[in-house]
This record gives C-alpha cells, sequence and structure tokens, in this order.
C-alpha cells in the first residue's frame, strides 16, 4: 500500500516539475512584470507531493513496513524508534529522496520569499532549479526507487548499520544536505542571472539570504560529522581527511568565498562575474562530492554498497550540467573592469577568495590525485594528513593576517594603515605568555599560533571599538573570533595531546609517564538490539593524584551482525580523557587506547561560533 | 581571449570526466594476494636494536625468507606468534620480523614474554615501509625465496595449517 502510494506522490512531484519547466519557459518570453498564478499553484503542489512522498516513506520506516526493498534492508523492528527514522536517510535512496525534498523546498521558498520583482530572473531560477529537480527525480524513479515492493512481505528486516545508530549521525546527513543541496538555488539563480541581464546588486541581495542558509548548516553538518568521528569511530581524531569528509569541505571552501564576495557585490563594486563562478562552483563542487561517495569510487566509512549505474548516471548529470554552465557563462558573461585599490575593503576580500579557491585546490587535489593515479598507471596511493598539513598549514598565517587587518580598512580607499599598534603588542605580549607554558619548537605551529591569537585580540578589540560607535559588525566579529580559536585551540590540542596503546588483563595497572590506568570491573549487560560488554578503568593523574572512572564499551549488534566499540570520554571544557577496549580474540588480554585530548569542547565551540556568525548576519538584514 | 577560455576550460573538464569515467569501472579493493609471483620491492630497512638499516636485496643470500609484520598492541600477533616460534625451528629458512608502529619497550617486553623467533629484527615506526610490501593491517606474512619472489602471502595470523604448508615448501 504504501510502496504504491509512496511512487504515486513521485510521480506527481515528477509531473509538477515538468509542467513547471513548461510553463516557465512559455512565460519567460512574454513581456510583462506578472508571474502567473499556475505557477505558484503548481508549486505548491509540487511541494505537497514531494513532502507526502517524503512522508510515506517515513512512515513506512516507523510502522516497519517491510514490504519496501528499501525498509527491509536497512531496518529493522526491534530498532528504537529514533532510529526509525533516522534509517529513513541513512541510505543511498531515501538520503536522494531528502535531496529532492530539499531542492523542491529551496526552489518554493525561492519563489515565495524572494522579494525581487525582476520577473524573468525569478521565472528562469524556477526553470533552472524545476530541471534539477525533474533531472533527480528520473533518477530516483528509473535507478534508486525507494518505494520498489518486496513480495512475499518479510517477517523481519536486515538491520540499520550500527555505527550509523547514533544520535550525531541520525542529524548530520539532513544538516549537510541543506547545505550543499541547498547551494542548488544559487547555482539557478546565477544561471538565471545571467540571461536576465539582472543587475548586479539586486542579485547580490536576491542570494545573499539562500548563501547564508546554506553555509550555516554546511558548518553545522561538517561539525557534527566531526563530533559523531571523534566519539564514535574511537580513533580519537576528529578530521581524517577522508575523502568523503573532503567532499563536504570543498563546497564549504567556495560558500566561505560566496558569502565573503557577496559583500562586495551588493555594494556595487564589482565582482559579478566572479560571483555568478562561485555559485555555478558551489552547487558543482557539491554533486561533485556526491558522484564521489555515491559511486563508491572511493573507499571510505561513508560508502554505500556501490553500484556502477549510479555513479554513471551523477557522473552524466555532473558533464550537462557543468557544460551547460560553461557554455550560458561564456555566452551571456557581463562585462568587468573594475580597478581594485590595494588598501581597500575589496582587496582583502579578493586576497581572502584566492586563499579559499587555493585550499579548494589543494583538497580536490589530494581526493582526486589518488582515483585518477588509478586509473591512468593502476597504481594505488593514498593522500594523507601529511600532505595536507605540509601545504595548508603554512598558507594559515597569511589568511589569519588578512583575517586581522582586512575588516578594518574601508570600502573603495587607499588609506594605508600602520601595523605597529596597541593590539600588536598585546598579542605579542600574549604569545609570549601561551610560549612560556607550550616551549613548542617548531617555528611554522609558533607563527600560527602568534596570528592566530593577534585574529582574536583584533577582533575583541574591534568588538570593543565598535561597542563604543554603537556601529557593531557582530556577525563578522563573532565568525573570524570562532576562526581564530579554532586555529589556536586546533594546534594546543596538537602539541598536548597524549596517546598510549597497551594490553590489559583484568585487575592489572598500566603507569604511563602522567597516569595510571587500572583495570578495575568487567560486566556484560543485553540491551535492546545490541549485548555489550562494558570495562570499568580507573584512571589516575599521577601529578594531582585526580582520579576518574571510564567505561569504555564493545557492542555486539546483532541485527546485521556486527561489533564496534565504543569509546568512554571523561570530557570537561579543557580536557578529554578517551579511553577505547577492543577484545583479542581467545585471550582474556584486552588491547587499550588511552589518550588525553586537551581543548575539544572547544573546538567544538568554536566552531560554533563560527556559524553562530552566520546566523547573526542573517537576522541583521532582516531587521533593515 | 574569450574564446581561448572557453576552449581551455571545456577541454580541460572534458578530461577530468574522462577519467572519472574510467574510474567507474575500476576495481575498487585492493588485493594484495595478487603480488604474489612478484618480486618484493628493494627497500631499506631500519634495525630495531640499532640506527643501522638493511636493505631488502641482502635477502638473496637466504634460501627462504620469512617478513613478519607485527605489534605488541595487535592481538592476534600474539596469537600467531608459537607459530613463529615454530617456524624459527627451519633451518633454511630465516624469519624477518617488522616491527610496526609500536613502542620500543612495548615490543621488547612483547618478546621477553613470547619468545623472539626473528633473525632479523627490523621496525617501522610509522608504516611507511610495510606499504611497499603490500601490508595494510598486521598481522602479515610473506615468504620470499632467494630471488626475493613473493612465493606466499599470509594476511591474518599463521595458523599451523600455514606452517605446515610453509614446512612444505622450503623442504622442496
Amino acid at each position: 500500500m504504501l510502496s504504491n502510494l509512496g511512487i504515486l506522490f513521485t510521480i506527481g512531484t515528477l509531473f509538477t516539475s515538468l509542467f513547471i519547466i513548461f510553463f516557465t519557459f512559455k512565460e519567460f518570453k512574454v513581456v510583462n512584470n506578472l508571474i502567473p498564478s499556475k505557477i505558484y499553484k503548481f508549486t505548491l503542489f509540487q511541494l505537497f507531493f514531494s513532502i507526502s512522498s517524503f512522508f510515506v516513506l517515513l512512515l513506512a520506516y516507523i510502522l516497519s513496513d517491510f514490504s519496501l526493498v528499501n525498509v527491509y534492508e536497512n531496518s529493522h523492528s526491534n530498532k528504537p524508534l529514533f532510529y526509525k527514522i533516522s534509517g529513513t536517510w541513512g541510505n543511498h535512496e531515501g538520503s536522494l529522496l531528502l535531496w529532492i525534498n530539499i531542492l523542491v523546498l529551496f526552489s518554493s521558498l525561492f519563489l515565495f520569499l524572494t522579494k525581487n520583482n525582476d520577473k524573468s530572473f525569478k521565472i528562469l531560477t524556477l526553470l533552472f532549479q524545476n530541471l534539477l529537480i525533474a533531472t533527480f527525480l528520473i533518477f530516483l524513479l528509473t535507478n534508486s526507487n525507494p518505494f520498489s515492493g518486496l513480495f512475499p512481505v518479510p517477517l523481519e528486516g536486515l538491520g540499520l548499520n550500527p555505527i550509523l545508530q547514533d544520535p550525531a549521525l541520525a542529524i548530520h546527513p539532513p544538516l549537510l544536505y541543506v547545505g550543499f543541496v541547498g547551494s542548488s538555488i544559487y547555482f539557478s539563480a546565477a544561471l538565471a542571472a545571467l540571461i536576465s541581464k539582472i543587475d548586479s546588486q539586486s542579485f547580490a541581495v536576491s542570494i545573499k539570504s539562500w548563501v547564508l542558509v546554506s553555509w550555516f548548516f554546511q558548518t553545522v553538518g561538517i561539525l557534527v560529522g566531526s563530533i559523531w568521528a571523534y566519539y564514535e569511530l574511537g580513533w580519537g581524531g576528529y578530521w581524517f581527511w577522508d575523502p568523503v569528509e573532503n567532499s563536504s569541505l570543498m563546497p564549504w571552501f567556495v560558500m566561505t568565498a560566496l558569502l565573503h564576495s557577496i559583500l562586495v557585490l551588493e555594494r556595487r563594486i564589482g565582482l559579478f562575474s566572479w560571483v555568478i563562478v562561485l555559485s555555478i562552483l558551489t552547487f558543482t563542487m557539491s554533486v561533485t562530492g556526491t558522484f564521489l561517495v555515491r559511486s563508491g569510487i572511493l573507499n571510505s566509512v561513508h560508502t554505500f554498497a556501490s553500484d556502477p549505474s549510479r555513479g554513471l548516471f551523477i557522473l552524466s548529470f555532473l558533464v550537462l550540467m557543468v557544460f551547460s554552465s560553461i557554455f550560458i557563462f561564456f555566452k551571456f558573461s557581463p562585462k568587468e573592469d573594475k580597478k581594485y585599490s590595494i588598501f581597500s575593503k575589496e582587496a582583502f576580500i579578493i586576497a581572502n577568495n584566492w586563499f579559499m579557491i587555493f585550499f579548494l585546490g589543494v583538497v580536490l587535489i589530494g581526493t582526486l590525485y589518488p582515483v585518477l593515479l588509478d586509473t591512468i598507471t593502476g597504481s594505488k596511493i593514498s593522500v594523507g594528513p601529511p600532505y595536507y598539513n605540509l601545504i595548508l598549514a603554512p598558507f594559515l598565517i597569511p589568511l589569519l593576517f588578512l583575517m586581522t587587518s582586512g575588516p578594518n580598512y574601508k570600502w573603495i580607499s587607499n588609506e594605508i594603515r600602520s601595523l605597529f599598534n596597541l593590539v600588536l603588542v598585546l598579542s605579542v605580549t600574549l604569545f609570549l605568555i601561551t610560549f612560556f607554558f607550550i616551549k613548542e619548537k617548531n617555528f611554522l605551529i609558533n607563527l600560527i599560533l602568534f596570528f592566530s591569537i593577534y585574529l582574536i585580540t583584533q577582533t575583541l578589540f574591534d568588538f570593543y571599538e565598535s561597542f563604543k560607535k554603537k556601529n557593531i559588525n557582530i556577525s563578522r566579529i563573532i565568525s573570524h573570533l570562532g576562526f581564530g580559536l579554532l586555529i589556536f585551540f586546533i594546534y594546543i590540542n596538537h602539541i598536548f595531546s597524549v596517546e598510549n596503546n597497551f594490553n590489559l588483563k583484568l585487575g592489572e595497572t598500566k603507569k604511563t609517564e602522567y597516569y595510571s590506568i587500572k583495570f578495575v570491573n568487567l560486566e556484560e549487560q543485553s540491551i535492546k538490539n545490541y549485548k555489550s560488554i562494558i570495562g570499568y578503568f580507573n584512571v589516575t593523574n599521577k601529578k594531582n593524584f585526580t582520579s576518574k572512572e571510564l567505561k569504555p564499551e564493545i557492542r555486539v549488534y546483532d541485527k546485521p551482525f556486527t561489533i564496534t566499540y565504543e569509546a568512554s570520554i571523561n570530557s570537561n571544557l579543557f580536557s578529554d580523557t578517551y579511553l577505547t577496549m577492543s577484545n583479542i580474540s581467545d585471550t582474556d588480554v584486552f588491547n587499550i587506547k588511552f589518550q588525553v585530548k586537551p581543548f575539544m569542547n572547544l573546538i567544538w565551540l568554536s566552531v560554533l561560533l563560527l556559524s553562530l556568525g552566520g546566523v547573526l548576519n542573517f537576522f541583521k538584514r532582516k531587521k533593515i | 581571449m574569450k574564446k581561448i577560455n572557453y576552449i581551455i576550460i571545456s577541454v580541460l573538464f572534458s578530461l577530468l570526466f574522462i577519467v572519472l569515467y574510467l574510474s567507474l569501472g575500476n576495481e575498487k579493493i585492493y588485493n594484495t594476494q595478487d603480488l604474489v609471483g612478484k618480486k618484493i620491492s628493494e627497500v631499506e630497512i631500519n634495525l630495531f636494536q640499532s640506527n643501522e638499516s638493511f636493505n631488502t636485496k641482502e635477502l638473496t643470500n637466504n634460501e627462504f625468507t620469512i617478513l613478519n609484520f607485527w605489534a605488541s598492541w595487535c592481538g592476534p600477533c600474539r596469537k600467531e606468534h608459537p607459530n613463529l616460534v615454530r617456524l624459527s625451528k627451519i633451518k633454511n629458512l630465516k624469519l624477518i620480523g617488522v616491527n610496526f608502529k609500536d613502542e620500543k619497550d612495548n615490543a621488547r617486553n612483547f618478546l621477553r614474554e613470547n619468545g623472539n623467533p626473528f633473525d632479523i629484527l627490523a621496525e617501522d615506526k610509522n608504516g611507511k615501509n610495510s606499504v611497499n610490501f603490500g601490508v595494510y593491517g598486521i598481522p602479515e606474512t610473506i615468504l620470499i625465496d632467494s630471488e626475493l619472489k613473493i612465493l606466499k602471502k599470509y594476511i591474518g595470523p599463521l595458523n599451523i595449517n600455514d606452517v605446515n604448508e610453509i614446512r612444505k615448501i622450503v623442504k622442496k
């Protein structure tokens, strides 16, 4: 029943999309300034059909309706309700449906909320967006249908991969999807802007909120994924430069660049073509990421069961999208001959953009190079953290410096400012104090630490100054402060992290340089959908004799049969104590991974601060 | 100028997409078993006890050599260790242990507890050298002949059947 209903709603969405494409195409040629009401009506129908199809799938998961292949393969009636719900998007087909829902949602929000009165711009945006929607719907219906039926109906499902049964991971994909699928709307708007020859400022104003929204969700999505990796994967790291993590970071770089360039465009200082390129590039990067993840050409924790036909479809889509964008861009691109003075705000923003594009290039090459090399020469390599650290770290220094001084320059001016001031003196002092405590020998790390302190101090000083003048650019201040703190804490964390690997039997104690770890007890428990072996450990700090109890777990899930290792983390604002244990078969010895990681919570908080800046900017705009 | 940009960008994207298309058909799972029959690469490996290193070329002096990748933190290594001790008693077979991503003290304790079957003990502190042998997880064991050709590759702990198999190969 649900299977047919779902298919019906999906076909309904497809037909309304086709109607919208047809009417917008016809209407585009009509010269007047009124968007006909039928386009509004069809958009509402489309939204209704699309959301209903998603709710049907959700309902099928909640009711454990195994007559749907998708539910049978990814759920189980014993699973807690929360994970039944998150199972809806925990697989390729379901997440594709969520993709389409976000495309549709953004399409209708754009139509109803955008105040821009340029009819052809609005209608063309809708046309391009619906072309995207229709293509993905055809893909869904022909290749990856979440509503495919199954007969006879199985009594029980196969279950959801246990490592995905986690609250952070349940919300991680939807957040990221809103981020990078949301970027589709300014992709469509950019193409529409080129053809409709809308003036650059009103284009900037009409896409700014969408860029902010997608940037915010992308940032928070990456954060949640990182937190999940930190406590669930049991390695104690939070960023691995895994190709799939990179796929979420690449659109983020472009979005960040775009967010800054729009500020220039809004003030009619130029960069129209550049903003268009970035708008196109963001969504292109999102689809590239999707291609890399879904086609299975990369091996990663994120790989869905791969199917070459999926990859082929997404690749064909990408080819079509990229070449039509290139064609439209070169045919309609506006002429610009702006000159920028070096000591102006816009020059700093352009420099910021080049850094973002450089970071994008580095990550893109690091991600694609192994794939290309394997295809061309057959040799297998993997590009890991050393590559990224080596190439990216030195460039953090000028970026931090730009972020420190740039915001205090004026628009369209060429006034040179002295760098020597109170803030610099204060920053040097603060850095020397930090250095006294950390005694780090690496010159590069010291430089990065200094410049992050400089950025933090300058931003706080700016806050104080603008507070006096009652003219606060609070969103910039919060975001830049967040970024400065993020870099600072990442490096402090890197310097002070401790890791020990050893084997321990019940009752034994392991003494490391600063800690003694006692294996006190072992317990077995049966929980709804898994069995748990819990170890009790006492960790004593030799310096201040404080003691903590840590309880790492080994979980044995039965559907599907999987063993996961749950880290036990004792966390406070300044330091995390992290312990995982794994059993060694046929022995009573357990392998222990013990880590002390300072400032983890402050790293998360810095990213929250960074994203909060984006939200504040959104509300600031609303007031005007 | 505009036209040239247009052509360059289109060609670059076309090349990228062609490669991505080809990569779709590639075998994704790296199977190191394919290395059997090939020669091992010439690598310098650091010795465990001293700061010196030895070149895998020197292994041509041995009739048969076993390269075993292990670590004290690796459970299955502990399990297979008695089998390595068994193999160490075969005369025309030399055992080389490569201590993988380990701490020296822990490794020493491990050998003190379980016995040291290795003729040469080497170390691969960051796991880079092991990659040259197609090792990406431990334990792994490679049997080579005097021409440095890989005769057998065992992924995971050696069991008693593997020991017997190695015995047979070496006797011929």
